[in-house]
């Protein structure tokens, strides 16, 4: 199932948040949106999700473009894992994740057998099992992720969108996740912070920059010591691994002098 | 709690849910001034419903079905009505606090009242009531213009709401204080409260239709309202139609309210504690949630009638009084007990 994303743009308070982005994503691939705080990579996922009609452009699913799909219809084949979706329902685990079902449901057909297999299931692969019966209110904030992870399961969809899905989570569950969401057969878009996770989860990764894509490609193109000096402002050794995979090490800040001494010689370097 | 149906248990329920209303119907028509033993409430009903043709005194059977009765299913209709009212604008606005005044309907029913019975606009054309609903929809259309014109998202609307009920108010009191004699102005506060006492059958066959019209519509929302546990953008996600779910709905509550208001006056408090209640008792799923609301409600409302009528010998009580009276302290109880829970 293909989405894309042609010349789309949104803006708020004046403000361009994304600015003409094009952006293919491939039926299958785990691809990765990084970019400093406020570049736009929410905003992008929301356009993605199509919770957010673009100032102008499309995006389209299947060749299809959202604005002419009701929501109903795009969320069953699309779910979205909010970076911050909190209530104050006293609701359960399990109910948390039911509500992946409501696409699936209507007014009139009512919960059935199959729905209670597939919320099972979800709550197993996110390892939330024991937890089914728990109040909302009572879980960390990484169980709460994971909650919501087994509700975009339960949604059955073919793309699942991710923003910055592993905040709150402790370093086992931050790979954990990752690791659950890669091995499922969907097509994943995730906005990402760590830069090593991008490297090791992603087949592509887009790098987002005052609301552009100022790169798209494997890790290996993408993560390189001149570009997160570029994007991020961050002093950075990247290396590489016989089997190709690369690793982002991030050096201490200096006096200015030195870093701007420390860039020229990495730029002499690279020449 | 799980969600798989269980359908006997589901049946047993509504069957002593519907059994209760009856009860407090029954009730409602036995208690008052003049205490009437239940077998004649019973065999009025059955006169009056099937022709059955029991004996009755006249003044008894009278009082039952023109005052009483009439009264009592007003006032249950008002009580659910306003019960699911507070119960889809908590989940919609996501604020624990709305209730179906927050939108500013009733003080525009008011001063559309005031206007009416004070200033005499309608020339004698309009009664109280129907000068309370076209202030409601007034105050109504201009809270969502407000909120509209303000930008997005739920606190627009509450805000709009607060400034709504507070112009409408000032415009109430202004009315009042510079054209009522305090006759006038005696009256016009007894309606604010809230105030059974002129209901009759008419009243019953524009009522009864709304609440059971607005429970329909809300059910068939049950599903979308709770999608709105994690905000709109999540209800959205999860496929629902987030403008078109908030204009039906929000539209719902406004003519529900409106209806009510301009039968009973205002009377606090029903939506907000009720809805509270509600949940306490059998959760936040509104496929259940909504039709406990409407029945707590409805028994609540009945209930504050009684009392309203007894507990000052021949005296009527606002009922406003007695929900405010009654359901501050259960809303405390409610609150203090969510929290030892948790």
């Amino acid at each position: 199932m293909s989405l894309k994303a042609e010349t789309v743009s949104w803006s708020a308070g004046g403000r361009l948040i994304v600015d003409a982005v094009d952006l293919e994503v491939m039926p299958g691939e785990f691809l990765g949106i990084i970019g400093p705080n406020g570049s736009g990579k929410t905003s992008l996922i929301s356009l993605l999700a199509g919770i957010r009609p673009p100032k102008s452009g499309t995006v389209s699913l299947e060749g299809r473009p959202l604005a002419q799909t009701t929501r109903r219809d795009i969320a069953q084949h699309i779910a979205l894992v909010e970076q911050q979706a909190e209530t104050t329902e006293r609701i359960t685990a399990r109910q948390a994740v039911e509500l992946g079902r409501t696409p699936h449901l209507g007014a009139l057909s009512p919960w059935s057998r199959r729905d209670t297999d597939i919320v099972d299931r979800a709550l197993e692969h996110v390892g939330m099992s024991d937890f089914s019966g728990r109040m909302w209110h009572t879980l960390s904030g990484g169980e709460r992720q994971r909650l919501h992870i087994a509700r975009s399961l339960a949604q059955q969809p073919q793309i699942l969108l991710l923003d910055e899905p592993t905040n709150h989570l402790d370093i086992h569950h931050q790979i954990g996740l990752l690791e659950l969401v890669r091995g499922q057969p969907l097509t994943v878009v995730a906005a990402l912070h760590d830069l090593n996770h991008a490297a090791v989860f992603c087949d592509r990764i887009a790098v987002m920059d005052r609301g552009r894509i100022v790169a798209l490609g494997t890790p290996t193109e993408i993560l390189t010591e001149d570009r997160i000096f570029a994007v991020f402002g961050v002093a950075a050794t990247v290396e590489r691994d016989e089997d190709g995979s690369c690793f982002v090490r991030y050096r201490r800040p200096r006096p200015k002098l030195h870093l701007i001494s420390d860039t020229t010689k990495r730029h002499d370097h690279a020449r | 709690m799980r969600s798989t149906p269980l359908s006997i248990n589901r049946t047993g329920a509504v069957l002593t849910a519907l059994a209760l209303l009856f009860l407090a119907l029954v009730l409602g028509a036995a208690i008052g001034e003049t205490a009437i033993p239940l077998d004649v409430v019973g065999k009025t009903i059955a006169n009056r419903l099937w022709g059955a043709g029991y004996p009755l005194d006249a003044i008894d059977e009278g009082i039952i079905w023109n005052y009483r009765l009439s009264r009592a299913v007003v006032a249950a209709c008002c009580g659910a009505a306003l019960s699911l009212c507070g119960v889809v604008l908590q989940a919609l606005l996501r604020n624990a606090l709305a209730d179906p005044y927050i939108l500013g309907i009733s003080a525009g029913a008011s001063t559309g009242a005031v206007a009416v019975a004070i200033l005499g606009i309608g020339a004698g054309m309009l009664t109280l009531s129907l000068g309370a609903f076209f202030g409601a929809v007034f105050a109504f259309a201009l809270v969502s213009l407000l909120a509209l014109r303000a930008g997005r998202g739920t606190g627009a609307i509450i805000l709009a709401g607060v400034a709504g009920s507070q112009l409408f108010n000032a415009l109430t009191s202004f009315i009042v204080t510079k054209s009522a004699n305090a006759e006038q102005a005696r009256g016009i506060m007894f309606w604010l409260l809230g105030n059974l006492s002129g209901v009759r059958w008419p009243d019953v066959t524009l009522a009864l239709p709304v609440a059971l019209g607005g429970l329909l519509v809300c059910l068939w929302h049950a599903r979308a309202l709770d999608a709105f546990t994690f905000g709109a953008e999540s209800a959205a996600s999860l496929g629902i139609p987030v403008k078109r779910v908030y204009v039906i709905l929000i539209s719902a509550t406004a003519l529900m309210t409106a209806v009510m208001v301009s039968i009973v006056g205002s009377i606090g408090f029903v939506g907000l504690v009720i809805p509270h209640a509600a949940r306490f008792l059998v959760g936040v799923r509104h496929g259940l949630l909504l039709p406990a609301a409407a029945l707590t409600g409805a028994i609540f409302m009945i209930a504050a009638d009684i009392l309203s009528r007894v507990i000052i010998p021949g005296q009527v009580l606002p009922i406003g009084v007695i929900t405010a009276l009654v359901g501050a302290p259960a809303f405390a109880l409610i609150l203090s007990r969510g929290r030892a829970a948790s």
